[in-house]
């Protein structure tokens, strides 16, 4: 069922003090269109945002979506102050607290019956809406908040809000509420010079009926949108003050270090915790199916308990399983290559080949828990904090309802924290209910994190394509396995066989959603694969590409952008290259041009890339912009140096010493464009990690002539011998 | 054996094994939860502070180190209410996202303009070696050129 009923709710009344409160809450969606109707008495809201004006004229707009550093809270706030028509500077945020009142259905939404998140994995079509509902989730990702919450929720509040605001001032003046204007938090009657703040008319505002179907503005008349507002959450993170889920402290609260089965599956075996509980601040050793905790009055007492250890572990039956044995098992299941045309005067064949790959977010895994009788309190940092709640409710056997979970701002997100990876809750709640009712921080070590994560999946693709006699493309097929499958695989060239097929192969590594998901092994594979193509037509990387675009003009024109901002063309010296790539990924198109230099001695600088983005519109240019740039960097980093191997079963890497990161001697400049098209809001948090690997493997061979098709890039060398 | 030492001013005696580290005192017993954990084996600047007016990732240094020392975090980085100029800078550019790692990278840059108050884009990148996983480091570069300019605008 792709067509979904529209109905929605929205009420408001007032608030101690005389205020105004509006909330919004959404069900089924009728996509593209903005507009609410009065729910029947029987419907059960989900609240999407309320928005709150006190008497001291200040907006209070409620958020059910986490800060993680990409400015989502501030944007929403912007497109409900757009449409309300306040000034900015009197608009203030809060993040909505865990309830189910607030699980986002509009993540669902924004998908609009043609992509569906990610992130919500398995078996969402129909059934998006009533799946959100079953597992109450209130997610941050799939680059899903402002064009979900924000485009269908936020702007229709605050339209509500302000035809209820001018009926008020209409009705005290005698007037048609048609012939007031509001504008920066104020309501006027030009010809009689009549002015109220809105503060002064909440508590009229309140009692007015409210609109079902809002009028939303024109976006030629936008005056907070496709600005560059500061960030409301930046001062608080450049004077310490900022609260991450590892900075909560509660009175009487213990820490707790763990120690995970290092083969994922594996069980404890035996441990003697005798050594441990004889140390100082040892309060107990705790050990679980999977794991063994040492609680303790510190973190690093805990942490010096749990090395003198030696607890056992069962392998699970993977001690065999090595990253060779993942690669053996994906070759055989991929088989040879894709066949041909017979008639092709030029056939082209590669395989790319990308590893598995770590989140790392700067703030490690932390949750504290406390449980009392048949209640708990969780505080920690998740992406979905209903769905959190869930996991800690069922780990502790309690009714969901009795547990309270409090959200902080996330130390990093990436898709780390996003359900269904809820494990270090889990563990969390288990520790602590052995030390009921005294409440327990756990905080995973960096070893931990990169040693028990949910990784980005290994992938190996392999590629054929044909040219005829003049370099048309006839045909380019790939089979790849260890990617999964997607939307991640279509290319937009118009050529006449693509084929994209997926075959099977396990192996016992788990997998999460990790920054851009699938995008970030098929964008490497499609736009290597597409380049190389270029070449063997003898045609340069990007006219061979915009050749291909004539019948998709926002693919064609984010290309052309890329190309003139990084002046694609133009001679560069010896040893210096430019590579291009486009994917579209989240509804949102980016088109990256890298330039690199290689040393004779084969090292690899990246001083400039180049992106040209079409999400439809802004709503914030700067942060959209961070986005792009810490996409960018985010993608480097792992293409140029990021492996996480498997040996024995376990993750090998530990720490930044042997899964490094790269720093800003290695960062390039980033030159961020968005072009404005009539397409719906696309994503921003992910859309610009796909391009970059290719269009980096691709300038590296513009510069040397060496064709990387392994990530990450060290593992290649650039010596031209 | 209590050490002594002075965070943002204050002096402070502290029962503490010497061998802890300076995180881990000034997180959990003093409570200034503003200085981060990301490593442990001083490998991401997380939690980087000042130690006698040097720049110092705090993980792995025994607090017997600082026993008699003066100790500067993040919270004691701003003076009388004024933030520092390259905390200042910081704002001006957006540069944190997350913002788990600023601190760290806020008090390694003061401590850079410290040593060298109008570094050179050479200089930035042999000395500051923090991580940030959100990307940030062109506007930190940006935002490091700003503080020194507005330093050397005041001298």
């Amino acid at each position: 069922v792709k067509k979904w009923t529209r109905r929605a709710f929205i009420g408001a009344g007032t608030v101690a003090g005389g205020g105004f409160l509006l909330g919004a809450a959404g069900f089924t969606f009728a996509p593209g269109r903005h507009s609410l109707v009065s729910a029947d008495a029987a419907d059960k809201g989900q609240l999407t945002t309320w928005i709150t004006i006190t008497p001291d004229n200040i907006v209070t707009i409620l958020i059910p979506h986490c800060e993680m550093g990409q400015g989502t809270p501030t944007a929403l706030a912007m497109m409900a102050a757009e449409e309300l028509e306040a000034d900015w500077s009197l608009v203030r945020v809060q993040e909505a607290p865990a309830l189910d009142e607030y699980a986002n259905g509009y993540i669902v939404r924004a998908v609009g019956g043609h992509y569906v998140p990610a992130v919500l994995g398995r078996g969402v079509d129909y059934g998006a809406y009533k799946v959100m509902e079953w597992f109450g989730f209130q997610v941050t990702g799939g680059s899903t908040a402002v064009r979900g919450t924000g485009e269908y929720g936020m702007r229709v509040a605050g339209a509500a809000a302000k035809e209820m605001l001018l009926a008020a001032a209409a009705q005290q003046w005698g007037l048609r509420a048609s012939e007031c204007v509001a504008k920066a938090s104020r309501v006027t009657h030009a010809a009689s010079g009549r002015s109220a703040t809105f503060g002064e008319l909440a508590r009229s505002a309140a009692t007015q009926s409210v609109p079902t179907s809002p009028a939303l503005k024109n976006p030629a008349s936008f005056t907070i949108r496709r600005t560059s507002p500061r960030r409301l959450d930046i001062p608080s993170k450049v004077d310490g003050s900022a609260q991450y889920a590892i900075d909560f402290a509660t009175p009487g609260m213990l820490y707790a270090a763990l120690e995970i089965a290092p083969v994922h599956g594996g069980k404890l075996v035996s441990v003697d915790t005798a050594p441990a509980e004889a140390m100082a601040g040892v309060k107990k050793v705790v050990t679980l199916d999977e794991a063994v905790a040492v609680v303790a009055d510190s973190f690093w007492r805990a942490r010096r308990a749990l090395a003198v250890l030696k607890p056992a572990f069962t392998d699970a039956g993977h001690g065999d399983v090595s990253t060779a044995s993942i690669f053996a098992a994906f070759d055989k299941a991929l088989g040879a290559p894709p066949e041909m045309p017979t008639d092709a005067a030029k056939v082209v064949t590669a395989e790319y080949r990308v590893p598995f790959l770590a989140h790392v977010t700067m703030e490690p895994m932390v949750c504290t828990v406390k449980v009392e009788g048949d209640r708990a309190d969780v505080w920690t940092g998740v992406q979905d904090p209903l769905n959190a709640r869930s996991v800690a409710a069922k780990a502790l056997g309690l009714e969901v309802a009795n547990v309270r979970l409090t959200n902080f701002m996330l130390g990093g997100g990436f898709g780390r924290r996003l359900p269904f990876t809820f494990d270090y809750v889990d563990l969390a709640a288990r520790v602590a209910k052995a030390m009921s009712p005294t409440p327990v921080k756990t905080i995973w070590t960096r070893e931990n994190d990169i040693q028990h994560d949910y990784y980005r999946g290994a992938a190996l693709s392999r590629h054929a394509g044909a040219l005829d006699a003049n370099g048309v493309p006839l045909a380019a097929h790939s089979n790849y396995t260890g990617g999964g499958s997607g939307e991640a695989v279509f290319m937009p060239y118009a050529i006449a066989g693509k084929n994209a097929k997926e075959k099977k192969a396990r192996h016992p590594i788990r997998l999460g959603q990790w920054r851009s998901v699938l995008n970030s092994q098929h964008g490497f594979f499609k736009e290597s694969f597409i380049d190389e193509m270029a070449h063997a037509a003898g045609k340069d990387p990007f006219e061979f590409r915009r050749g291909l675009l004539g019948d998709q003009p926002r693919f064609k024109a984010a290309l052309e952008k890329a190309a003139a901002m990084a002046n694609w063309g133009t001679s560069l010296p010896q040893g210096e290259g430019r590579g291009i790539a486009i994917c579209e990924s989240f509804g949102t198109i980016v088109a990256e041009v890298v330039q690199v230099a290689v040393s004779p001695e084969g090292r690899l600088t990246v001083p400039h890339v180049y992106a040209a983005v079409d999400c439809g519109d802004v709503v914030n240019m700067d942060s959209a912009a961070a986005q792009v740039e810490g996409g960018i960097i985010f993608a480097l980093s792992a293409a140029l140096l990021s492996e996480i191997t498997i040996a024995q079963g376990r993750v090998v890497e530990k720490n930044f010493r042997d899964y490094p990161m790269i720093h800003i001697a290695d960062a390039p400049t980033v030159t961020t464009a968005f072009i404005r098209s009539d397409a719906p809001l696309g994503g921003l948090g992910e859309p610009g990690v796909p391009p970059l690997a290719a269009a980096l493997a691709n300038a590296i061979h513009a510069a040397t002539g060496i064709r990387v098709r392994e990530l990450p890039i060290r593992k290649t060398p650039l010596k031209n011998v | 054996m209590a050490i002594t030492i002075t965070v943002n001013g204050t002096a402070h005696s502290l029962d503490v094994e010497p061998e802890m580290p300076l995180l881990w005192a000034l997180r959990e017993t003093l409570g200034l939860t503003g200085t981060k954990f990301g490593c442990g084996i001083s490998a991401c600047g997380a939690c980087t502070v000042h130690l006698d007016g040097r720049a110092v990732r705090s993980c792995t240094l025994p607090i017997s180190a600082a026993d008699g020392k003066s100790v500067t975090t993040i919270e004691g980085l701003a003076r009388n209410g004024t933030l520092h100029r390259v905390q200042e800078a910081w704002v001006a550019h957006q540069v944190p996202q997350c913002g788990y790692c600023q601190s760290g990278m806020i008090m390694a840059v003061a401590g850079l303009l410290a040593q060298i108050p109008n570094p050179t884009d050479d200089e930035i990148d042999a000395n500051l070696t923090n991580i940030c996983r959100c990307g940030t480091f062109a506007r930190v570069r940006t935002a490091i050129h700003q503080a020194a300019g507005s330093e050397g605008a005041a001298s």
